[in-house]
């Protein structure tokens, strides 16, 4: 029933009207397309043939020098691994914590439970900007300036309203006889957590963790403000440090772009519908 | 429901709330005390009683980078939603050719503001862009597109490339969840195409434009990364918004307590718009679905 709405007998448009929506469809996919087409081409190009030649052509011999500067020369994998690894430990204490609270605030009664459900929602209401001042404070007070950790705590701590608002509305619509059958077996109430909720919930945890997880590895405040030095920097910090740095040397700019993007492209083009659903971020 | 609170829920309780509490709320109460200190980041922070909110109701700055924010707000919001809401009903249709179209709909949701800003930045370079280039091949004189004239309006352009593909997301969903007979009644009637849109598509899509407009309108107090990126709030203080200012006051000229003045400008803006929207929103019905269990 409910795949046939998706029908909703629009296929009987006149083709003027299919030819319009049709015509920004294509101005649409062409805008979203030039320039990730522009960096792939361009960083293909040596420096030369990016002066010489057309900027809007690709190249005539393609190289992949530019790539194997930025990797071998430039240290990039280095920013990469840096990234991976906040971008994982961030995304797991996300999800364990905000599982808790989730679970907290769908099964336990309690006035003040209605009140951290409160203080979630303000979470989401305040810009990132408004406190990253106390949290650079925060950060020297922990004396974890300016290391890894200091990227992953405040990152997990951001990504905690969404996720506990989504996990709260999946876990609500687990129906309430399978918890009581569970509590009457006596299990408690981490156990019921593990073996009833977890399982039935791996999809919606999958799907937020993603989101996460691209909102982290793409963060650039706290890296820019929580960290100064060349052995903790993250890809989005590296590619704005390689800005000042290559200046007009825009081909291996452009490869250090494309590298710093290839989990979420590889991501596209493996899975792109559960991606995208992911990346609607439970808004949809 | 469960009323009875055992060791095991309130560690469960205590462990993520003490967390987010002390990532999240405590700076926000923190960001509100810094802004009646003066700290340069380093040494004890000293109590300034309102001399920085003074300070700041008195800087024109403040009040330009507001008027600048507000505006890219509604630039943002003006360009993004119709354009979301047209790709997002065209989604929503099921020719094979727009599976395909769609692939490349959504490519600017995979890269950073970063990425994307130093894309743009050498897209619209007077000298060796390739958007001059592609203008000087046609003949046409290409505007200097991040200067004094245009860049607000080039910065809500590039903005609206990074999110429109989110946004479509969001329609494309709500649009496929319209029932087809709402529109076989309507043709019944003799609607035409534009007045099915005006009585079925739009009404059925109002929670997802207010929770869509909610997200652009807050979204936009948070646009950073790119400005930062793109013209580090220039040519003078033509693109610096709030944002921006507050970070050049705290982190550059280690203005901590002006700086923190700013953040809590933002803030409560963030919080009114926010609280704002809610009142007419489908918001709220999730929050009472979400208390109400």
């Amino acid at each position: 029933m409910a795949r046939r709405a998706f029908r909703h007998g629009r296929r009987r448009r006149p083709l003027g009207a299919r030819l319009v929506s049709a015509a920004l469809a294509v101005v649409w996919a062409l805008t979203a397309a030039f320039p990730v087409y522009y960096m792939i081409i361009t960083s293909l190009k040596t420096q030369a043939g990016f002066f010489n030649a057309p900027l809007w052509l690709p190249p005539k011999r393609p190289t992949l020098a530019n790539y194997h500067r930025v990797i071998f020369s430039e240290g990039i994998t280095h920013d990469f691994l840096n990234s991976v690894v906040v971008t994982c430990a961030a995304v797991v204490i996300a999800l364990v914590l905000s599982m808790l609270a989730a679970y907290v605030i769908v099964r336990i009664e309690r006035r003040w439970v209605r009140w951290t459900l409160n203080l979630f929602l303000l979470g989401l209401a305040v810009p990132i900007q408004a406190v990253i001042i106390p949290v650079f404070a925060l950060v020297n007070v922990l004396n974890i300036y300016d290391t890894l950790w200091a990227l992953i705590l405040p990152s997990a701590g951001f990504a905690m309203p969404i996720t506990v608002l989504i996990l709260a509305n999946f876990f609500r619509d687990i129906p309430r006889s399978l918890f009581e059958a569970m509590g009457l077996e006596g299990a408690g109430h981490l156990a019921i957590l593990r073996r009833l909720v977890v399982p039935l919930a791996l999809p919606a945890l999958a799907s937020i963790g993603i989101y996460d997880a691209v909102n982290v590895w793409n963060n650039f405040l706290f890296p820019l403000v929580l960290t100064q030095s060349q052995g903790v920097q993250v890809l989005p910090t590296a590619l704005y440090q390689f800005q000042g740095q290559f200046g007009i040397e825009v081909p291996p700019l452009m490869a250090a772009v494309v590298l710093s993007a290839a989990p979420l492209l590889a991501l596209y083009a493996i899975a792109r519908r559960s991606f995208l659903r992911a990346l609607a971020g439970g808004f949809a | 429901m469960v009323k009875r609170l055992d060791a095991q829920t309130t560690v469960m309780a205590a462990l993520p709330l003490a967390f987010y509490l002390l990532f999240v709320i405590v700076p926000l109460g923190v960001a509100v005390a810094l802004s009646f200190q003066t700290w340069n980041g380093l040494g004890p922070a000293t109590w300034a009683g309102l001399s920085q909110w003074r300070k700041l109701f008195a800087d024109p700055v403040v009040w330009t980078a507001l008027g600048t924010t507000l505006r890219l707000m509604v630039y943002a919001w003006l360009i993004q939603t119709p354009v979301s809401l047209a790709l997002g009903v065209f989604l929503a249709g099921r020719e094979p050719y727009r599976d395909l179209l769609a692939i490349l709909f959504f490519l600017p949701l995979l890269f950073s503001a970063v990425a994307i800003g130093l894309t743009w930045i050498y897209i619209l370079d007077p000298s060796f862009g390739v958007l001059t280039a592609v203008a000087q091949q046609l003949h046409l004189h290409a505007p200097s597109w991040l200067g004094q004239r245009w860049v607000l309006v080039t910065l809500a352009v590039v903005i609206s490339w990074e999110f429109i593909p989110f946004h479509t997301l969001l329609y494309q969903a709500a649009a496929q969840q319209i029932p087809a007979e709402l529109y076989e009644a309507a043709e019944l009637d003799g609607a035409g195409l534009l007045g099915r849109f005006r009585t079925i598509t739009l009404p059925q899509l109002r929670y997802t434009f207010v929770t869509s407009s909610l997200l652009i309108l807050v979204g936009s107090l948070t646009y950073f990364d790119l400005i930062l990126v793109m013209t580090q709030g220039g040519p003078g203080y033509r693109s610096t918004v709030l944002s921006i200012y507050m970070y050049n006051e705290a982190f550059a000229k280690l203005h901590m307590g002006y700086g923190s003045a700013i953040a809590v400008l933002l803030a409560v803006l963030g919080v009114l718009l926010s609280l704002a929207l809610l009142r007419v929103s489908g918001f709220t019905r999730m929050r009472s679905q979400l208390e109400g269990g």
